[in-house]
C-alpha cells in the first residue's frame, strides 16, 4: 500500500492527545474497527504540566514525523500547548474537539497529504454528531 | 454573587475550570490573574479562545487586579478568579484583605518541588506563603475537582491523602 506522503503505510501522521486515557481509548476503538492504530499515537497528560504537556507533542511530533495533533476540548491544556506548537509551525494542523468518526476518516485518507486529511476528517467528525428524538 | 472560587492552577483555564467548576457553579465570568498573560496580547487570545461564548474572561497583573478586586466581588454573575501560583495568589490576598478562601486545584512538579498530594507539589518557601496565608484568616485547603474530597491545608502539608 503506498500514499503520497513518502511514509510507510503505517507510520503515525497524528498525535490524539486528551483528558485521562481519551486518547488511549479513541485509539482502540480505531484499532479495533480497522486495525490501523499505527498511524495514531495517544498521549494522556495526566498530571503534567503546562510545559511538560508542550514539550511530550513536541517530542512526538519530531519522533514520528506527525503533521497533525488531535485534541479533546478546546479549553483543555493540550489544546492550550497545541496552540502554541501551530503559532510557529505553518507544517503542523490542530483539531479540537476530535471524535472517533473524525479519527476513522483521517486513518483511511492515505492519499491526502496529513493537513488535508485533518481538514477532511474534520469535516466529517462534524457531520458525525445527530440528534435523534422521537417524533 | 461575585467571586466564587479563589483557585490556583498552573494551567490557567482548562477543562476542570472550565467545565468541572464551571458548570456547578455556573460561572458566567473568568478573571485570570497573572503578570505575564496579562502583558501580551498573543497570551489573551489563546486563553479567550478557551473560554465558552457564555462566560466572559478578564485578565490582569496582580496590581490591577487588586485595585479592581471589589469590582469582581460585586459583580451580580458567579464568577471564578484564577491565579497560575501560589506566589500571585499571596501578593493578591495581601493586597485585597478581602479573601476568605482558596482552593489549590493543580501546582504540578518542577524542580525543587515535593509531592503533597497527586495534583499538589511544593517548594519549602510555597509551603511558608500558605501557612502565612492560613495564620491570617484564610481557609486554604485543595480540591482538584467539585466531586473531589476536599483536604484541608495541614493534610496537605502532611502528604496525608496521597
Amino acid at each position: 500500500m503506498s500514499n503520497d506522503t513518502g511514509l510507510p503505510p503505517n507510520t503515525a501522521r497524528a498525535i490524539v492527545i486528551g483528558h485521562g486515557d481519551f486518547a488511549a481509548g479513541l485509539v482502540s476503538a480505531v484499532d479495533q474497527i480497522c486495525g490501523m492504530a499505527g498511524k495514531l499515537v495517544g498521549l494522556s497528560m495526566l498530571g503534567l504540566t503546562p510545559e511538560d504537556i508542550e514539550t511530550r507533542i513536541r517530542g512526538e511530533l519530531s519522533r514520528t514525523g506527525a503533521h497533525v495533533i488531535f485534541t479533546d476540548l478546546p479549553a483543555g491544556s493540550a489544546t492550550i500547548a497545541a496552540r502554541r506548537i501551530v503559532r510557529n509551525d505553518p507544517a503542523v494542523m490542530l483539531v479540537s474537539g476530535v471524535n472517533l468518526a473524525t479519527l476513522l476518516d483521517f486513518v483511511f485518507n492515505t492519499e491526502a497529504s496529513p493537513l488535508d486529511a485533518a481538514r477532511s476528517a474534520a469535516a466529517r467528525g462534524k457531520a458525525s454528531l445527530i440528534v435523534v428524538e422521537r417524533s | 454573587m461575585g467571586i466564587e472560587l479563589y483557585r490556583i492552577d498552573d494551567r490557567l483555564i482548562h477543562g476542570q475550570v472550565v467545565v468541572g467548576w464551571g458548570q456547578p457553579l455556573n460561572a458566567r465570568f473568568l478573571v485570570l490573574v497573572d503578570d505575564i498573560v496579562a502583558s501580551s496580547d498573543w497570551e489573551k487570545e489563546l486563553y479567550r479562545m478557551a473560554v465558552p461564548p457564555e462566560m466572559d474572561i478578564y485578565f490582569a497583573d496582580v496590581a490591577t487586579a487588586i485595585r479592581e478586586h471589589a469590582r469582581y466581588a460585586s459583580d451580580p454573575r458567579p464568577g471564578i478568579l484564577i491565579t497560575g501560583d501560589i506566589d500571585s495568589m499571596y501578593r493578591l490576598v495581601k493586597g485585597v484583605k478581602a479573601i476568605g478562601s482558596i482552593n489549590l486545584g493543580g501546582i504540578h512538579y518542577r524542580a525543587g518541588r515535593t509531592e503533597k498530594l497527586r495534583y499538589i507539589f511544593l517548594t519549602p518557601e510555597e509551603e511558608k506563603q500558605l501557612r502565612d496565608l492560613e495564620s491570617a484568616g484564610v481557609e486554604v485547603t485543595a480540591q482538584d475537582v467539585p466531586s473531589a474530597h476536599i483536604v484541608p491545608l495541614s493534610d496537605v502539608l502532611a502528604g496525608a491523602s496521597r
